[in-house]
């Protein structure tokens, strides 16, 4: 046991003093990895759901493909995790620090830290309210305003040129959440073209499967006539379904149902056409991160608010795509 | 004017009016269709299920002066332990496996629940602390067994008992009156209830009357455990996956609310199961009332917070006492404050 364990401790020594060899070798440069890769730190907010693990995942995956050396530091969901891991970062001397804000306030004095470190700082995600926006190059997610109008756009484009009135439910993401209230402004303003467009009911399911289920089962008693469905979620989309079906009627048929997000689950039903149109909203950000972050360190200056590359799905566009999803 | 003082009649009162209400605001409030009920009512029936079970399980623990803050996590627990097995099943709609998964998922809600009753029983770890340990930890159980992800089953047996039907009624709504049922005979025809009654009055009293305290508290949690873990098959069977993350989410207060307005003491040592029927039917029905009516999703929570205070006033004698006091002016007698013994 012992003699196992002296060995395994030679073995860290010796690779210890060969790191330390390659890192002098070129100290220069100021990053800690020797062979003039870019260092890109990254915290991420945790591994609260799905849709985060697959941002985690393509973030990993393409700083390799992309060359990058990524130190990732899970914030567990607390902010003063991210502190911790930002100020590392700094005295690592990493070359460009990004991450996504657990909370949007609190952040000036961490980032004027690395603003004086002259470390460039991304936002991935989630924005932050400081009012200094030099303190961070640019902020790259998605614009759920944008989501909502896309969702809007189908369904504007579906009833062009027919008359009559449609009458739309409408379940929203929980009460104060910003997707939630962007998603609800951007449809309502776009549907606004189209008179006959009416939300006759709207009302929050939290995002959940359950929620969505018990009060679209409310709306269907409550409601004359239900044409559309429009969730802020696929979940939530997933449970009304199952009460539309307990309801005898037949889902992406009788009642049109438009959703956001297209996680896997969403993305069957679509091709089952059980939902007719979703409106992506992607965590597979990790390219356009690596892009920028090469861009930032060669010089230049990206805008300073990019958005996602996201797409819509319908029901036939879901089947070729259904097999390539990750998440 | 005794049925007035009744602690029952104004919850059963409210009841019935936001009943009324869904009547007026429904297309169907009760109807047959394909051979089994439908409409409002039934759905509301089917949809308090899960919340009738987990506070029948929680008035038995306040009953005995604790309280169990897990059940939310156990439900979450229950269901990812059933949708994890039942989606490895070759056949998913083999009966028999079902019965049998559905059987090791309430064993192991008992488990948990012996857990927290050996916390606070044989350990002597305050109710609220033992629990809140298993809420917190429990969650995160959940999410270790499905991975963090929603796991789908498509299993038409274990659907049937949220959304089956028998003898035209809803199956989850029937399994959740046998359990009251059953309770009521265990604690009404035998000792048991005096017995509980008595723990929650003083444990130790009872110990000296030659009462086994500790087993009658230990035995109370193991219930609300099973029954939680009840609930969250019949929770997870309903949207046909397990939904680790919002599984049972903050039940626990939906259910202390619903023993609270049943007329059960928090401090233990009487409790009302007709009553927790009615608080646990009236929170559910006012659910479904906000969708209903139409309150913007901004004002639900300020909206059901109002019912909730105007029924809790027209509880306390203190109040109506004060309110309604002067109409018939009485002899002016102090009011005698309840003092916990």
């Amino acid at each position: 046991m012992l003699k196992r364990l002296s060995v395994a401790m030679v073995g860290v020594v010796l690779l210890g003093s060969a790191l330390a060899g390659c890192g002098s070798k070129d100290d220069s440069t100021g990053s800690g990895s020797g062979d003039g890769k870019i260092v890109l730190g990254f915290s991420q907010v945790g591994a609260e759901s799905g849709w985060r693990t697959a941002n985690t995942k393509s973030i990993q995956d393409s700083a390799k493909a992309a060359g990058i050396e990524l130190k990732f530091a899970d914030a567990q969901g607390k902010q003063e995790n991210q502190i911790t891991a930002i100020r590392s970062f700094i005295t690592q001397k990493v070359d460009v620090i990004a991450f996504s804000p657990v909370v949007t306030s609190g952040w000036d004095a961490v980032l004027k830290e690395a603003k004086d470190a002259g470390i460039p700082v991304i936002l991935t995600d989630r924005a932050v309210d400081s009012q200094d926006t030099s303190l961070y190059v640019t902020f790259l997610g998605s614009d759920f305003i944008e989501e909502g109008k896309k969702a809007g756009q189908w369904l504007v484009d579906q009833y062009k040129g027919k008359t009559g009135p449609v009458s739309i439910v409408e379940l929203q993401g929980t009460t104060g959440a910003a997707p939630a209230i962007d998603r609800q402004k951007g449809f309502a303003d776009t549907i606004a073209a189209d008179p006959n467009l009416k939300i006759v009911k709207s009302q929050t399911g939290d995002f959940t499967r359950a929620q969505g289920k018990t009060v679209m089962e409310t709306f269907l008693q409550s409601t004359p006539k239900i044409d559309v469905l429009y969730a802020h979620n696929d979940d939530m989309g997933l449970g009304a379904i199952e009460a539309i079906e307990a309801a005898g009627k037949k889902p992406g048929t009788d009642i049109k149902i438009i959703t956001v997000d297209a996680v896997k689950d969403g993305m069957t039903a679509l091709s089952e056409g059980k939902i007719n149109y979703i409106v992506e909203c992607s965590p597979l950000l990790g390219p356009q991160l690596m892009d920028v972050v090469k861009q930032v360190k060669s010089g230049g200056s990206p805008e300073k608010r990019i958005l996602t590359k996201e797409t819509t799905f319908t029901q036939e566009q879901a089947k070729t795509e259904l097999p390539n999803r990750q998440y | 004017m005794t049925i007035l003082k009744n602690r029952l009649f104004w919850p059963a009162v409210i009841l019935v009016a936001l009943l009324v209400v869904n009547m007026f605001t429904s297309n169907q409030f009760i109807t047959v269709r394909d051979g089994h009920l439908f409409g409002t009512l039934p759905d509301i029936l089917r949809g308090s299920a899960p919340l009738l079970l987990v506070a029948l399980g929680m008035t038995l623990v306040i009953a005995t002066g604790g309280i169990d803050l897990s059940v939310g996590s156990v439900m979450a627990i229950s269901g990812a332990v059933a949708c994890l097995l039942i989606s490895d099943l070759g056949n998913q709609n083999s009966v028999g496996s079902v019965l049998l998964i559905i059987g090791v998922a309430i064993v192991v809600s008992l488990v948990l629940g012996l857990w927290n009753g050996a916390l606070v029983a044989a350990v002597g770890i305050q109710p609220i602390i033992a629990t809140l340990i298993l809420m917190v930890a429990g969650r995160g159980v959940a999410q270790l067994i499905t991975d963090g992800q929603i796991i789908n089953v498509q299993s038409s047996p274990y659907a049937t008992i949220a959304t089956g039907f028998f003898l035209a009624m809803p199956v989850a709504f029937l399994i959740a009156v046998g359990a009251v049922v059953l309770t009521v005979l265990l604690t009404r025809r035998t000792a048991l209830g005096l017995l509980l009654e008595s723990v929650g009055g003083s444990p130790t009293a009872s110990r000296l009357a030659g009462i086994r305290s500790r087993r009658i508290t230990v035995m109370t949690y193991v219930v609300s455990g099973g029954l939680a873990g009840l609930a969250g098959l019949i929770y997870s069977a309903n949207i046909k996956s397990a939904d680790s993350i919002s599984a049972g989410n903050l039940i626990e207060l939906d259910a202390i609310l619903a023993v609270v307005i049943g007329g059960t003491a928090l401090i233990g040592g009487r409790f009302s199961i007709a009553g927790t029927v009615i608080g646990a039917l009236l929170i559910q029905t006012l659910g479904v009332t906000v969708v209903a009516v139409g309150v913007p999703s901004k004002a639900t929570l300020l909206f059901k917070a109002v019912i909730v205070v105007a029924l809790c006033l027209s509880q306390s004698a203190t109040f109506r006492q004060k309110v309604f006091g002067r109409i018939k002016p009485r002899p002016a007698t102090a009011v005698r404050a309840e003092v916990p013994a």
